[in-house]
This record gives structure tokens, C-alpha cells and sequence, in this order.
């Protein structure tokens, strides 16, 4: 259809059809008062601050829920339609409490702007104003129900953003009330928005209650640093000390929402933990010195083992949240000194197919286009909790009539409904995707090479596997997501080549959901083993994060790693640290297993304290400047490793700016020659199946435990429980449970390769047969060793 | 003639006669000349002397953290923090008053919508010793405590033209 002329306020618009006025209108940069209308929600029209005086109609009309006609006239300022709006204005204060100075919206509240622009300044209203009593809704968000206009923002949020109806109204008229229904927390892993889009103070941060106004906070624009979609917010500092984030609206990443764990994490950054200042081990006791002293303790120590033992010796470890810039420092400064021992993949424990592997773990596609795929196929992925944003897009795509399938070893309840799926424990992961392409096979045209075909001869396919192959077959647009189970699991190498050979035969997409804000960039600065800057293979490739604990090796260096609860194997970890001879670590935090193990400790800046650049999971580079002064006496990682780098005598690490740092990076990586690709043979004997009665281990990251900052972010780690249940507990379904002869609430004693503990047991109907989840990253647990991998029960 | 009358002047001490004319005008005339400190001249309702934070009659301080007096300020003289106290409400952890940056402008005292900070009419302060410039929450406070009789009555008699 083609468009609309319509005119508002004299201005000729063109509109597409079945848009309403107020779209029109917003287009134009025509404003129109409202408070129920917001663009990425349903309209509701119950406020009716947005009347507009239309040409030919009687009464004025609300410009959100007026669809535009051919040559319709619409006025928003005559004397009938700012009349209108008064008396609309008058009767939404009637009820509304006059404690603007002790409500924390003061100063950025549409009412108290709007009552400006469009109110009067009396009211003809005398009698008693109602009290409502407000909620509690858990640890993030603050109410104060008497506030509230009832515009059902948050309700509609609920219910079409977030896919759980935990708001809703009660009550008619005078006696409406928005609440919870029956008294409990708010569960959603993005319930945070909905303070972003209260009109008014009834919804308010419960961590930033009454500690800054509107207008003494500074903003600018950074990236977030907890998962790879990489949301953009704006910090809001005052007096350089970070007192907030909110969204920072990006229509291809995240739209206007961002999730809980990107928006409270900022308490972390002041934490009793943070370290204030470099400190050094001498005769076993720790104290704290100058910059300099510091460097060149830990220079006097490197060079020691490069000269005595070799440099082969030293191996380096970063968060997968570092900044490109950190990552390619670090993989620079240790390929001077001669070793290739440089990782970021600190969870994962199966690097077979690493040759294999593309330039960096990828989603192929921009995270918004995910909403347009007709089939989405979770492998090991709750991506509802490891990219709540990411999750946003599956929805919506569930919305549009996509079919979701997963193949997982819990059934999580997603914020999606699942066409199919299949809940397998870790053993049989690869088993069942295996069977998915056989399925395939047999019902495909262009079907996989028979060397392929042998290897999974031992393979049965059963009916749910034939019928998950037909619908990755049915759609137009398939990707299939890995996720981090698949990522951490032992067996992650073959989950990858079993994927890649399911888009040879169906033509999907694979993508990959990387741990950590920068997993790409980690990959494309070289900081694996295997890979220089720019993707060139290596001749001899380093150690990788695992074997780098396997080996101990005489030093390490890490870069805001904690190792009980950042790696895979605490257990090995805090082993290999323990033997090595000395240990360096750039950290944000104290860390007991640091505190014991290490010999220099440099405090570095947060990512909101210094310049970097993210690569998003869709390739999108996103740079940010610091925007906080550095706690203490921290400084930029980048800094710290140029010194290192100078005082080392490693050639070209005479950097003044991070910006000199970063165009270095990326004419690398834009100079990159395309990867060449390399056979992987598949291991015949995996496909064999699991024994029927041997448990796995489910360990599965907590929402809120994903990284330092977030483990130190109060109301996130109050919230955690809420979310996530007890986590210190082995949770089995009542099949596996009766097996082991066991009831809820009763001990077990769980024995792993590295380690043994006892926990209480907790079933959980959604877990799959024989596998137990204990929960990984929380150093409760973490003496357990791996995160996946065979246990008995006793 | 003119020599003769200056003579004559001179000498029947006539400029002094003068002069003891008006001191003894002023000797007899009613005295203006106060004993201070001990007496004091009155002081307007008006007047904006030094700050002071006031409190409800059941002892709660009034001021409630809005923060609309350190936005107010021209001279940047105000400096809070807030945070909820344990009961919940909101109340400052910090509220400083730099005296040697306050323009006594009486804006903050406008601006607040508690009638918490105010300008008393006491206007013989010092200090001694550096920093004592700043007058902090308990400073004030205890200013409040000291002149609310004086600082009530002030606003009662201005309430009329507010």
C-alpha cells in the first residue's frame, strides 16, 4: 500500500498505513504529550494525555490509538486540544502524591515535565488524596505505588517484552492497583526496564535510592561488559564516581532495553574488595608499595624465568571481558618474550577443533536479525540467562510464528515457547546431535560424506530426533545457536563440527553465543594460542587455558582472572599456582586463591575507568572512553601491560594513547588473510552410548556469577537466589535421585575427578535423567573441579 | 574690625562654647550608642545571617535530601550526599556549607520546600582555626537548636508577604 499524506499542525507528513498520529507525529519532530504510549509496546490508550483536535471530528481524539486517514488534518497546539490535555492533566494529578522532592524520578519525570508544559498551575480538586500501599517486588526495584498514574507500561512490558506476566492491575477506577497479585519478587532477568519506562516514581532502582539527582549526574555513552551482545548504556557519573547505568538506545544490538545484570552490576565497581593499591609478596607477607617497586618486582621475576628456565614456561590468562586492546597487549608482550601460551577461554575444556575454527566465535548476524528466522535451535544454551537480550530476539521471533527447538540438559523454562525439544544429560549431548544429522541425512537431497555417515553408524535415531530434523528442515531462515553448556562442554569440539555439518545439510546458520563481553576480540587480537593478532595460524601453537593449568607452569600471568571461580578447574588452578614459581595479576578484586598464590598484585581500572573497544558477538566494533576517574590507584590495564612491555625491553610497546594501541589492532585484523580450512577427523568411539548409569555433572554458571563485577554487585547477588533458587545444592530429577536412593532435602556426597563434597539435594523435575546440576563459578563449589564431567553420588 | 572680633573670640574661648554647644545637645539628647555585645541593635526578619538547619517540634530534622538547595545555589556552596537511613526515608549523610563560598543570597532557604535550611538573623560569627568555614550537618543543626525560637518568630512576622 502506498503512503498517506496527512498534515499536522499545517506541516504536510507522509505516513504508512495504519500508523497512528502520534508515529506521524514523532516522525515529524512534532511533540505530543504522553504517558502511556511507548514505541516498542502495545497501545493502550488509557491515559489520554495525547487528545489531539482531528478536522472533522467532534471531540478530540487520543493521537496513539488514531489510525491516520488520507488528508487528515490534526492540530496539537489549538486552544480545543491543549484545553483538553490540561483537563487530562488536572485529573492524573488529582491522585498523584506532591512528594516530588523526596521521589528519586525528580528531576527526569514525564509527569513533573509534562504538568510543567501542559498542566495548570491550580487544581480545583480539594478533597482527600488516596494512599496505595506499596509492594515489595524484590531487590532491584523500589515502589511507591501511591505514584503511579496507571498507564500499564509496566504491565504491557511484562507481557509483550519480557514474556512473564508478573505485573498486572487489580481493582477498577479509584480502586486500580498495580502489583503482583500475590506478594513475590519479580523473577525476570530484564524486570530492571521497567524504571526506564515509569513514567513516574512509582518504579524506581532500589541500589540508586536517594543517592543522586538527575541533574547533578553526568552521562556518557559505554558498552556493557557482561555478555557478547555487547548493549550499549550510558554511565551516569557524578564527581567521576560511577552512580548508575541505563540504556543507551541501539536499534541493530539492543534496542531500548538492557538487561539487569548490565544495569546493577555498577555497584560492584566500589566494592571493600576493589584493590587500592599495587602490592607485592615478600617472605610470604604481603605489602602494599609504590607503582614502580611493583613493576619492577614483577619485571625482576618474569625475566627470571625466561633467562633460568625458558619463556615457554610462562603462560598468560585473560577474562574474556578484557578490552581488544588488553587482549592484544597481552598476546604482543608474550610472543616478544617468546611464548605462546595466551588464552581467554577459561571455562572451556575442549579445544580439539580450535585449527578448525573460524575467525572468531560468531553469530553470523546482526543479534536483532535474529527475530526474522523462521527456525532458532538452542544447543546447550540457556540463552535467556546468558544473553537475556539476545533471548529478547528469540521471542520475538516465537512471535512471528518461528519454530524454537532445543536440544539442552535442562528444560529451562524460557520466555519462549518450544516447538520441540530434547532434554538429554551431558553424556548424550553429542549423541543426540549426531542422530539429528543422521535424521537429516535420511530425509535429505544433498546428504553428509560417508566417512561422516561411518563414524555415527553406532547411532540410533529415535522419532523426536526425525521430527526435529524435519522442522530445521521446514524453514527459510535457520540458525542454530550454541550456547555456553555447549561451549564448556568436554566434548564442545564435537558439538561445533556436529553443527557445522547440520548447516552443510540444511543451509543454517551456526552461531555461537561466546562467553564474556569480548570473545571476539579475544580471537581476533590473538590472544589464543594457536592464532596471532589477524587470525594467522601458528606453526607451533601455545598452550591452551587448559592444558596451561595441566602443566603448571614456573610463572603466570593473569589479566582479571579469579581462578577459583573464572576457570574451569578451580582445582587445578589453585594447583598449578600453588607449584608456580611466580605469579602475576592484574585484578579489580581481592581474591583469597590470589591472596595466596600470588607475588605481585597491580590493581587495574574497570572498563568504566578506561578507553577500550568490544566486539560484539556480530562482529560490531564498539569503542568507549573511560568515563570514571580510577579507583584509587588503579590504572588501565593497557597501561600497566605497555610498562611491562617497556621494562622488558619487547620492542613497539612505545604507545602514548589507546587509541594508538587500537589502530595498530585493527589494521591487523582488516589485513587478515582469509582462514584456510582443515580436516577434523571425528572420533569414532564418542558416539558410542553413555552408559546408562553414570551421572554428569551440569555445571552451569548462576546468572549473577558470570564475572568479578557482577559476583560483587549487592542487590544482583540479593537477587541471585530469587532467580536462580540455592545454587550450593545438587540438583536431580526423582528418576536419578531414586536411583541413588535419595530424597529432597537429603545429603550426597559428590565425588568428581578432582574433588568430593557434600550437598543437599534438591530435585528438579526439569533436569534430564542421570544428569546432577551443580552450579560452577561460585567458589562454594568450586573444589569440585571441572564443570562437566562423570560424578557418583553416594 | 575683623581682627578685633577674632581677638574677642579667642578669647572668651568662643569656638569652644561652640563645641560644648552641640556636646552638651548630645549630652542631654537620648543615646543611640548600644552596649555591645551585651545590647544589640534589632535585626530584620529578613536579615540572612548564618545558616542553620532546623527541626521538627518531635526533634526530627526536617531537611529531606531533595537536594533543590545545592541546584539553587549560585555560589556552589552546598554539597550533599543522601542515602535511605535504616527506617527508610530519605536523609543526607553529608550536607556542608562552605561559608567562605556562601553569597548569603537566602536562595537555598527559598528553595526548600521544608523550610529546612534557613539564614537566622545572628551575623557575629568568626573562625578560628582553617576549616572551620564549613559548617557541617551537625553544626547546623545545633545552630537550629540554638536560635529556633528567634528563627520561628522571623517567619511568622515575614509569613504575611511571603
Amino acid at each position: 500500500m502506498s503512503d498517506i499524506e496527512i498534515e499536522i499542525d499545517g506541516k504536510k507528513c507522509q505516513a504508512k498505513p495504519n500508523a497512528m498520529v502520534i508515529q506521524v507525529a514523532d516522525e515529524a519532530g512534532i511533540y505530543i504529550p504522553r504517558f502511556c504510549y511507548h514505541k516498542h509496546l502495545s497501545v493502550a490508550a488509557n491515559c489520554r494525555m495525547c487528545l489531539v483536535e482531528v478536522e472533522k471530528s467532534p471531540k478530540t481524539l487520543p493521537a496513539c490509538a488514531t489510525p491516520v486517514m488520507p488528508g487528515m488534518k490534526v492540530f496539537t497546539r489549538s486552544p480545543k486540544a491543549l484545553a483538553a490535555q490540561k483537563a487530562v492533566m488536572e485529573f492524573l494529578l488529582i491522585n498523584h502524591p506532591l512528594d516530588c522532592p523526596i521521589c528519586d524520578q525528580g528531576g527526569e519525570c514525564e509527569l513533573q515535565d509534562l504538568a510543567m508544559g501542559f498542566g495548570s498551575e491550580d487544581s480545583h480538586y480539594n478533597e482527600g488524596k488516596r494512599a496505595v500501599k506499596d509492594k515489595d517486588i524484590g531487590p532491584l526495584i523500589e515502589t511507591e505505588m501511591t505514584r503511579c498514574i496507571h498507564c500499564t507500561r509496566c504491565v504491557r512490558f511484562g507481557a509483550e517484552i519480557a514474556g512473564m506476566r508478573e505485573l498486572g492491575a487489580t481493582g477498577r477506577g479509584e480502586h486500580m492497583e498495580i502489583g503482583t497479585y500475590i506478594e513475590h519478587a519479580m523473577k525476570s532477568e530484564i524486570s530492571g526496564n521497567v524504571i526506564d519506562i515509569c513514567p513516574v516514581g512509582a518504579l524506581t532502582s532500589k541500589p540508586f535510592r536517594f543517592t543522586a539527582r538527575a541533574w547533578e549526574l553526568q552521562q556518557f555513552p559505554t558498552i556493557s561488559a557482561h555478555d557478547c551482545i555487547g548493549s550499549n548504556i550510558y554511565a551516569h557519573t557524578r564527581n567521576g564516581k560511577v552512580m548508575r547505568f541505563i540504556p543507551h538506545e541501539n536499534k541493530n544490538i539492543n534496542e531500548t532495553w538492557i538487561s539487569d545484570r548490565d544495569r546493577f552490576s555498577y555497584e560492584g565497581l566500589y566494592h571493600e574488595d576493589r584493590i587500592k593499591n599495587p602490592s607485592i609478596k615478600k617472605n610470604g607477607a604481603w605489602q602494599e608499595v609504590d607503582w614502580p617497586t611493583a613493576l619492577e618486582f614483577a619485571v625482576k621475576g618474569l625475566q627470571q624465568i625466561v633467562e633460568k628456565d625458558s619463556p615457554e614456561q610462562i603462560a598468560a590468562l585473560a577474562s574474556p571481558s578484557s578490552t581488544l586492546e588488553e587482549f592484544y597487549l597481552l598476546q604482543k608482550l608474550m610472543r616478544s618474550l617468546g611464548s605462546s601460551n595466551v588464552d581467554h577461554r577459561l571455562r572451556q575444556v575442549d579445544f580439539e577443533d580450535q585449527d578448525n575454527a573460524s575467525a572468531y566465535p560468531s553469530l553470523v548476524m546482526p543479534v536483532t536479525e535474529l527475530q526474522q528466522c523462521d527456525v532458532i535451535f538452542l544447543v546447550g544454551s540457556h540463552i535467556q540467562k546468558e544473553q537475556p537480550i539476545a533471548a529478547l530476539q528469540v521471542r520475538k521471533a516465537s512471535l512471528n510464528q518461528a519454530k524454537i527447538l532445543a536440544l539442552n540438559v535442562m528444560d529451562y523454562s524460557f520466555n519462549f515457547a518450544l516447538t520441540a525439544k530434547q532434554i538429554v544429560s551431558p553424556g548424550d549431548l553429542v549423541v543426540r546431535l549426531a542422530a539429528v544429522i543422521k535424521a537429516l541425512h535420511s530425509s535429505a537431497q544433498n546428504s553428509i560424506p560417508t566417512e561422516v555417515l561411518s563414524v555415527l553408524s553406532h547411532v540410533e535415531v529415535t522419532t523426536s530426533d526425525s521430527e526435529m530434523a524435519a522442522h530445521l528442515r521446514s524453514g527459510k531462515k535457520v540458525c542454530l545457536l550454541l550456547g555456553a553448556i555447549a561451549a564448556n562442554h568436554p566434548n564442545a569440539s564435537l558439538l561445533r563440527i556436529l553443527s557445522k555439518e547440520i548447516a552443510k545439510l540444511t543451509g543454517c546458520h551456526v552461531g555461537f553465543l561466546s562467553e564474556g563481553a569480548n570473545s571476539a576480540g579475544a580471537w581476533l587480537a590473538g590472544a589464543i594460542p594457536h592464532r596471532k593478532a589477524g587470525c594467522k595460524a601458528l606453526q607451533k601453537p601455545g598452550l591452551n587455558a587448559k592444558s596451561m593449568w595441566e602443566q603448571c607452569c614456573k610463572a603466570y600471568l593473569l589479566l582479571n582472572v579469579e581462578p577459583n571461580v573464572d576457570c574451569a578447574n578451580a582445582v587445578l588452578a589453585s594447583k598449578a599456582l600453588e607449584k608456580a614459581q611466580f605469579v602475576v595479576s592484574l585484578s579489580l578484586f581481592k581474591n583469597s586463591v590470589l591472596e595466596e598464590h600470588a607475588d605481585v598484585i597491580l590493581p587495574m581500572a574497570a572498563f568504566t575507568e578506561s578507553a577500550g573497544t568490544y566486539i560484539n558477538v556480530s562482529g560490531a566494533t564498539q569503542k568507549f572512553a573511560g568515563v570514571a576517574n580510577a579507583f584509587e590507584s588503579s590504572r588501565p590495564a593497557w597501561k600497566i601491560l605497555r610498562v611491562l612491555g617497556n621494562l622488558l625491553h619487547c620492542e613497539g610497546f612505545d604507545y602514548t594513547s589507546q587509541e594508538e594501541v587500537y589502530q595498530e589492532v585493527k589494521s591487523i585484523i582488516d589485513n587478515a588473510e582469509p582462514l584456510s580450512a582443515v580436516d577434523f577427523k571425528l572420533p569414532e568411539e564418542k558416539f558410542k552410548k553413555s552408559h546408562a548409569n553414570t551421572f554428569y555433572r551440569i555445571g552451569e554458571i548462576p546468572i549473577y556469577s558470570v564475572d568479578s563485577l557482577v559476583r560483587r554487585a549487592r542487590g544482583l547477588q540479593l537477587a541471585q537466589p530469587i532467580l536462580e533458587g540455592n545454587v550450593i545444592e545438587a540438583r536431580m530429577n526423582s528418576r536419578t535421585a531414586s536411583s541413588v536412593r535419595k530424597q529432597d532435602g537429603d545429603h550426597v556426597t559428590v565425588t568428581q575427578q578432582y574433588g568430593k563434597m557434600t550437598l543437599p539435594v534438591r530435585i528438579d523435575a526439569r533436569i534430564a535423567d542421570n544428569a546432577v546440576y551443580i552450579a560452577g563459578g561460585i567458589p562454594e563449589t568450586s573444589e569440585l573441579g571441572e564443570l562437566f564431567g562423570e560424578v557418583e553420588l553416594q | 574690625m575683623k581682627r578685633l572680633m577674632q581677638l574677642l573670640k579667642s578669647f572668651s574661648l568662643w569656638e569652644l562654647i561652640i563645641g560644648l554647644k552641640l556636646t552638651g545637645r548630645y549630652f542631654f539628647s537620648r543615646k543611640v550608642t548600644i552596649q555591645y555585645p551585651e545590647e544589640k541593635t534589632p535585626v530584620s526578619p529578613r536579615f540572612r545571617g548564618i545558616h542553620a538547619q532546623r527541626r521538627y517540634p518531635n526533634g526530627e530534622e526536617r531537611c529531606i535530601a531533595c537536594k533543590l538547595c545545592e541546584a539553587v545555589c549560585p555560589a556552589l556552596a552546598i554539597t550533599i550526599e543522601a542515602e535511605p537511613r535504616t527506617d527508610g526515608s530519605r536523609r543526607t549523610t553529608l550536607y556542608d556549607i562552605d561559608l567562605f563560598k556562601c553569597v548569603y543570597c537566602g536562595f537555598c532557604e527559598e528553595a526548600c520546600p521544608v523550610d529546612a535550611i534557613v539564614l537566622t538573623g545572628s551575623h557575629d560569627y568568626h573562625m578560628e582555626n582553617r576549616g572551620e568555614n564549613i559548617l557541617t550537618k551537625e553544626k547546623l543543626l545545633a545552630i537550629g537548636d540554638k536560635y529556633e525560637a528567634q528563627i520561628a518568630k522571623a517567619r511568622a512576622e515575614d509569613a504575611p508577604y511571603r
